[in-house]
């Protein structure tokens, strides 16, 4: 028996088992969003090809097509035309149509940026400030409030559809940004105020009282000196927040319609000639993946020291 | 710098009372200890006059100003923490600026009271590091410079040293008390551990249960404890007590235990009970064959220099400091008595030593 290595290191057996189902996962958790980035490199009709093409000639046309309102045209025409200024130009003409204008998609991917980070600042700044006063001050009835705060989460947003759809045309916040930013902010609050409350409970409270004896008012020690400390709390709170916000779909469809509409509702209804335009879906929901991707991986070292707060420190 | 008054100061959270009705007056560049067992009310004490929590009632004087209800940032003093509290995500020049950019001082007069600062505490070299890489007595440097730095009226420090290992708290306590000769700042000092505190402390306030039971000099609260909670804190070990059954008169010179009579300082005091106690420190004891009360030896212990020999009488385990040459052995019969008048009567009823020629 090798009896080198110390108790607490895992068997080379153990490792290799570990590392092979974590391989396993994550091939099985990549073939979905490897299939999308393939579909949205496809031209129509390999995208729908059966059976599946795995090696296809990679085209742009879901892209051009995502972002882009095309018309049909007859040959005459087309050949009445001057000759294409640029690729896209000539990609769409070799289909036999031609460039009406640009699509919505630019609008609804914008919307979904404000109202993305909109709505995630708005929980994370308002989560931090309530997080700290129940961490910090005596509150009058400070566990059934918070009990009160966490049961917002216990029923699924949707079941409050109608009143809230009401509500919002009463008014006026139906298809508004300010509208959905409330919205989202409402629903991912009540998850804020619980995790940055865990994260204000580790940060010794002598921290902000050196700050006011320094002469900082208790506010001024809460920018400086608090919040500074809870930054791995607040970015995997903003991590968990933007992850909802982005990818919220029913009440999107639900409340938006033209001025708000953000990107999720608009994608599956983005149809093609003779049905859906798969290589235009593809390329909108990659799109889509990349704004929370980037914003998960600039906040990733938090977020692993965010998971594993408090069972290390000290 | 200025004096400190504290008059009729309480505190209750909730039903607690955590500090009960106190006075205190710490004179300007005083070195003033609050010493007394965990929960006796210290720290509060010391967080109301930092504003750190408000009184219940009383008032709280720094200089000539009622500051009792002033926020702490109102209040111009400094405060160095048991755990120092300094800011993780600065540096140590960022720490020690932090106080002075609240101020308003220009960027030039900030560099040179920090300089000024970090050369007192010779931390000049660790300016620019970060404070997670620093040692324990460097952080309590700085945690000290950031309390210089503002020139505060006065010092506040819960156990700062409570955190070092011994040899180094040592160490950090005669730097201590020189910095505090050298900028002679009125300091309040809290903590729990009694050599900090003599080695410290101009005076002492001992504290139990919420009650200042008696603020003086080292050697005073030493050798004239007011009450025997002090008597028994103070001193390692603390004061023998051996209860007596009997009251005490005025002018009474002897006092008769087990049938032998002793001397005791002529007692300018009735006592209100009749269950006293007579007590004695181990250094005014001295072991001998006869006159004294009986008991046989329980234990030795070599402290170097001297000997504590515990006695066991029938009033209970008498500790006595002997020179390193007198030699007993365990369960040895030997005699206890007292060899100088240092003798302290104890009320049974308020537990305050009763007047004498010695305590006067």
């Amino acid at each position: 028996m090798d009896t080198s290595r110390s108790y607490l290191e895992p068997s080379s057996f153990s490792k290799k088992l570990a590392a092979t189902i974590i391989i396993v996962y994550t091939v099985i958790t990549l073939i979905p969003i490897s299939w999308m980035v393939m579909t949205s490199f496809k031209n129509v009709n390999s995208a729908i090809s059966y059976p599946p093409e795995v090696f296809f000639e990679p085209s742009l046309e879901g892209y051009v097509n995502l972002f882009t309102n095309r018309s049909r045209q007859s040959q005459e025409y087309l050949d009445s035309l001057p000759p294409p200024e640029n690729w896209y130009e000539e990609l769409v003409r070799s289909r036999e149509m031609v460039i009406t204008g640009p699509s919505k998609f630019l609008g609804r991917y914008s919307n979904s940026m404000i109202i993305g980070f909109g709505s995630t600042f708005a929980s994370v700044f308002l989560g931090a400030l309530a997080a700290y006063a129940f961490s910090r001050f005596r509150v009058p009835l400070k566990d059934d409030l918070l009990f009160f705060i966490l049961s917002t989460r216990m029923f699924p947003p949707i079941a409050v559809a109608v009143p809230i759809f009401i509500m919002y045309r009463k008014l006026g916040l139906g298809d508004t940004h300010l509208g959905m930013i409330i919205l989202y902010t409402v629903v991912n609050l009540s998850l804020a105020v619980w995790l940055l409350k865990g994260f204000m409970d580790e940060i010794p409270k002598e921290y902000e009282e050196a700050a006011m004896i320094d002469g900082y008012s208790r506010l001024q020690a809460f920018f400086k000196v608090v919040l500074p400390q809870a930054m791995t709390g607040i970015a995997a709170t903003a991590i968990f927040c933007m992850i909802f916000s982005w990818n919220e779909y029913a009440f999107a469809v639900l409340l938006t319609q033209f001025n708000a509409q953000t990107a999720p509702p608009f994608i599956p209804t983005i149809i093609g000639e003779g049905g859906l335009d798969w290589p235009a879906i593809g390329a909108g929901t990659t799109l889509f993946l990349l704004p929370v991707m980037i914003f998960t991986i600039i906040l990733r070292k938090h977020l692993l020291r965010g998971i594993t707060f408090g069972a290390v420190r000290k | 710098m200025s004096q400190i008054k504290i008059a009729n100061l309480q505190k209750s959270f909730g039903d607690f009372s955590a500090v009960k009705n106190s006075n205190l007056t710490i004179n300007d560049k005083e070195f003033f200890v609050l010493l007394g067992p965990s929960g006796c009310g210290k720290t509060t004490t010391l967080r109301m006059i930092a504003g750190l929590e408000l009184p219940t009632s009383g008032e709280i004087y720094l200089g000539e100003e009622e500051v009792g209800m002033l926020r702490a940032s109102e209040r111009d003093i400094a405060f160095v923490f048991q755990l120092f509290a300094l800011y993780p995500h600065m540096n140590v020049k960022n720490n020690l600026s932090f106080p002075l950019k609240m101020q308003g001082y220009s960027r030039s007069e900030i560099k040179t009271r920090v300089e000024e600062a970090a050369k007192l505490l010779r931390i000049d070299h660790i300016l620019n590091s970060s404070i997670s890489s620093l040692s324990g007595g460097d952080r309590q440097r700085v945690a000290l410079g950031r309390a210089l730095v503002r020139r505060p009226k006065a010092f506040l420090m819960d156990e700062p040293l409570g955190t070092l290992d011994a040899e180094f708290r040592e160490l950090m306590c005669l730097e201590l008390k020189k910095l505090h000769i050298d900028i002679g700042a009125t300091t309040v000092y809290v903590t729990h551990d009694q050599l900090e505190a003599m080695s410290l402390a101009d005076r002492i306030a001992v504290m139990d249960g919420g009650e200042i039971l008696q603020a003086d000099e080292p050697a005073v609260i030493y050798n004239k404890p007011a009450t025997k909670f002090v008597a028994s804190f103070i001193g390692s070990p603390g004061m023998n007590f051996i209860n007596i059954d009997q009251g005490i008169s005025n002018e009474q010179s002897t006092l008769n235990i087990e049938g032998t009579d002793f001397n005791i300082p002529k007692q300018y005091e009735i006592s209100k009970s009749k269950k006293n106690s007579f007590g004695i420190r181990p250094e005014n004891l001295s072991l001998t064959n006869e006159g004294g009360l009986k008991g046989s030896v329980f234990g030795v212990e070599y402290l170097g220099s001297r000997k504590i020999v515990t006695v066991k009488t029938n009033f209970g385990e008498i500790k006595v400091k002997t020179n390193i040459s007198t030699s007993v052995k365990i369960n040895e019969n030997v005699q206890v008595k007292p060899s100088n008048n240092n003798i302290i009567i104890f009320d049974g009823e308020t537990d305050r030593s009763l007047k004498s020629e010695f305590m006067n």
